[in-house]
């Protein structure tokens, strides 16, 4: 009896700090974009006088201010990096699908070569081929195109890493044979059955695809030098250079959530299965 | 027989052209926008070639120079790539040191199905979350909030104790870059360290726990070596992503790495060096280091994965 009961209130104290660590880490993780959020409320005056955990009411006149900004165009920046993210995605979830497709339902004799190599390239840092990227675009006057950072997408190695795994997991080469004697074209088949059965995979993939290219600041801040053509990210490392004993710190919280929040509300809507796609495909097996 | 395995040959030949055709946009695109700038970039190591204002410099071919300049002591005598890369390695470190602790605990809580943690869904959505957010915005607003006129220094103020200038001291400036690599990645390595925890047999647990071992032993006895792979694999492309480490110090020391370069990483260095001058050549001697050594970390993890098989 009084074994039970000190095994109970030694659970209960586990679970007590159980919940108080991820209590704590979950307010770490939630504080400083809640801080953004109030910040972006309050007028460049409130805030460099005393803080306030009060929500102000200038969060229509900063954003105002923000959107409107001569020198960094956000609506412009916003436009560019979503055109860039969304055809990146697209190309890279539909490339890396019909490549891990082809190497997985054909037998050819540089199937096993074409897939070793995609592998062995998945870990190289993208920076390691940075400096010839760079010059060849300044040899052919690239700079300043945004297709040239979308068409590299192309080929994204981990992506089809995870679509072949997905696909060794859920399609039976019985349903692609069938089609095949039904008639179908193989081409037809991809689009038509493939593609289809690939949903789930494909919606993950585009989701991680298309916040990495939202969030992706080192190349994209070497070839696009235009104000017309930078993307957010460009535009918020320029923030940091700002004299900031004249600049309104309200637009700044401001534009700081404008980069954010596209990212924030695909998040929040999709959570679950985003939570779910980081597990599979990342590890082996 | 043999007419049908002929038959049967022809029909897969027939069909491999169109196993090349699918795989043909993928490697066109790869050879022409990743591998032959890559062999650029190597090549571009052994050559002079940079802009010196408006003139272009070179290429004049030095042999490995570039790499003997990149190692030569500077005035004071310090040699700035090793000092970067300790700086890289340093902050990652610091970042992923509790990194690793904080995701062990957490995936054995929500894995425990003595705790019964509630509220799975909600804590996972919470702590992944900064990991999609754009570092270069998390940069600006963890700058934005330290700076000293930010609500942090405010705070201290306000609860009477002395003010911090905490982009101006080592010790902070760090603190602050690993904090956000901290928050970025502890939730990513949870998730993966839950699924290797729940890929371990059950019935392993349950007979340690009948043989009446305590649950400290359980974990330092039963979990954590059958986990080792997995360790191995996250601790190592946290590693190779370390390595890379760019926009927070970037964004936050507005490229200085302040104070006195001690937060500057490598691929800062290479963005020195390439914008504005576009020195191709010493960019490029830099990117052959930063990719023998992702290359040798990328190794290891194919040596570890491949022994779990």
């Amino acid at each position: 009896m009084n074994n039970n009961a000190k095994a109970k209130s030694k659970l209960l104290l586990s679970r007590t700090v159980a919940y108080l660590v991820l209590i704590f880490l979950s307010v770490l993780c939630l504080f400083f974009f809640y801080l953004m959020i109030l910040n972006s409320s309050h007028s460049n005056f409130e805030l460099q006088g005393s803080f306030t955990f009060k929500f102000g009411k200038f969060f229509a006149d900063n954003f105002n201010n923000a959107w409107n900004d001569a020198s960094i165009k956000i609506p412009r920046g916003m436009l560019n990096s979503f055109l860039i993210a969304i055809i990146s995605a697209v190309l890279n979830v539909y490339f890396s699908a019909l490549t891990a497709y082809g190497i997985y339902a054909y037998d050819f004799k540089l199937k096993k070569i074409a897939d070793a190599f995609i592998i062995a390239v998945m870990m190289i840092p993208s920076q390691v081929s940075t400096v010839g990227f760079i010059q060849l675009a300044y040899k052919y006057n690239l700079t300043n195109k945004l297709w040239l950072l979308i068409v590299p997408s192309i080929a994204g190695p981990a992506t089809y890493f995870y679509m072949k795994q997905y696909l060794k997991a859920t399609l039976p080469l019985e349903i692609v044979e069938a089609a095949r004697i039904d008639g179908s074209n193989e081409f037809v088949t991809f689009n038509r059955i493939v593609l289809p059965v690939m949903k789930p995979a494909i919606a993950v993939q585009m989701i991680f695809s298309f916040i990495a290219s939202w969030n992706n600041y080192f190349t994209p801040s070497l070839l696009l030098t235009k104000a017309e053509y930078k993307t957010v990210p460009i535009m918020i490392a320029q923030l940091r250079s700002a004299d900031y004993s004249k600049f309104d710190l309200g637009k700044m919280y401001m534009f700081i959530m404008l980069a954010i929040l596209p990212v924030m509300i695909v998040y929040i809507i999709l959570s679950k299965s985003i939570i779910k796609g980081v597990t599979s495909g990342s590890v082996k097996g | 027989m043999d007419k049908a395995a002929k038959l049967s040959k022809r029909k897969s030949v027939s069909y491999a052209k169109w196993g090349y055709l699918f795989i043909l946009p993928f490697f066109l695109v790869y050879f022409v926008f990743t591998l032959y700038p890559q062999l650029l970039t190597f090549y571009n190591s052994l050559f002079e070639n940079y802009m010196d204002g408006l003139t272009h410099v070179g290429p004049n071919f030095v042999g490995l120079g570039n790499f003997v300049k990149l190692f030569s002591p500077d005035a004071t005598g310090s040699i700035t790539i090793i000092k970067y890369f300790g700086n890289t390695v340093v902050l990652w470190i610091l970042g992923a040191l509790p990194q690793f602790i904080f995701a062990l605990i957490l995936a054995l809580f929500f894995t425990s199905t003595r705790l019964k943690i509630k509220g799975q869904g909600f804590f996972k959505a919470v702590i992944y979350m900064p990991n999609l957010i754009m570092a270069a915005a998390f940069a600006m607003l963890i700058f934005g909030l330290f700076g000293n006129t930010g609500p942090i220094n405010k705070m201290l103020v306000a609860a009477n104790m002395p003010t911090f200038d905490f982009l101006a001291e080592k010790i902070s400036v760090r603190g602050l870059i690993a904090l956000m690599n901290f928050l970025m990645w502890f939730g990513n390595t949870t998730i993966l360290l839950m699924a290797g925890i729940q890929g371990i047999d059950e019935c392993l647990f349950e007979s340690a726990r009948i043989d009446g071992a305590s649950s400290t032993r359980v974990f330092f006895d039963v979990t954590l070596p059958l986990l080792k792979p997995i360790l191995v694999y996250v601790a190592i492309t946290s590693m190779i992503g370390g390595m890379q480490m760019y926009d927070v110090p970037q964004v936050l020391t507005n490229g200085y790495g302040m104070p006195d370069n001690t937060s500057s990483t490598m691929v800062m260095l290479l963005n020195k060096y390439l914008n504005p001058s576009r020195n191709y050549g010493m960019s490029g001697a830099i990117s052959v280091i930063l990719f023998a050594i992702t290359g040798i970390l990328s190794l290891i993890v194919l040596k570890a994965t491949n022994k779990e098989d």
